[in-house]
């Protein structure tokens, strides 16, 4: 499924709604979710996952080319942790 | 790093700002967004989400564990797990707002 097949599939749910703004719900949802992270923030989503800042430390990394050492600075990267409903959903343990 | 989480509540609230429908509408559609997406990969399709990132459905096989606590092994049996890959919008997103 990509992404407009998810907005395609909540228009069809709510026909009382403009495709524009079921759009805009959509990508709300997932421009909050980023937004959140880059303010170092975690989005707990119970059942679904959360989505987290994990810090990467600082090392001295290698040009797998030339094998010269270069500098590679301590990073901020995001993680996501799937649910336990989610989980047990995925694995034929339905609620 | 900050200790703050955002909830359902807070996308809901987002919805409701940006979209101007009523709050319940707000929190029933963040609620469909994300149970559409949990059915898709429960079916084991990936699901792609452009400039967000790609939720995709892994196979692991069967492998011994040991309990940390007593040594004593047990049997993990195979199971599928989600992995998910953001996309280099939210990368840099995510590593410019948290830089130094």
């Amino acid at each position: 499924m990509i992404r407009s097949e998810l907005i395609q599939k909540i228009a069809e749910e709510n026909t009382h709604l403009y495709q524009r703004d079921v759009e805009r719900i959509v990508n709300t949802v997932f421009d909050e979710i980023i937004e959140a992270m880059a303010r170092g923030e975690r989005v707990e989503l119970r059942g679904f996952g959360a989505f987290s800042v994990k810090v990467r430390d600082a090392r001295i990394g290698r040009n797998p080319r030339t094998g010269e050492s270069v500098q590679v600075d301590q990073k901020a990267v995001p993680f996501f942790k799937t649910g336990k409903l989610l989980r047990d959903r995925l694995n034929g343990k339905e609620e | 790093m900050s200790d703050k989480t955002l909830t359902r509540m807070d996308l809901s609230e987002a919805v409701f700002r940006n979209v101007g429908l009523s709050r319940n509408e707000s929190a029933t559609l963040v609620e469909s967004v994300l149970q559409h997406i949990s059915d898709s990969l429960v079916q084991g399709e990936t699901v792609k989400i452009s400039s967000f990132g790609t939720f995709s459905v892994r196979d692991k096989g069967p492998r011994v564990g040991r309990n940390p606590k007593t040594g004593e092994e047990v049997p993990i049996s195979p199971r599928r797990v989600i992995s998910f890959r953001p996309s280099h919008i939210m990368k840099d997103r995510v590593a410019r707002g948290n830089a130094g």
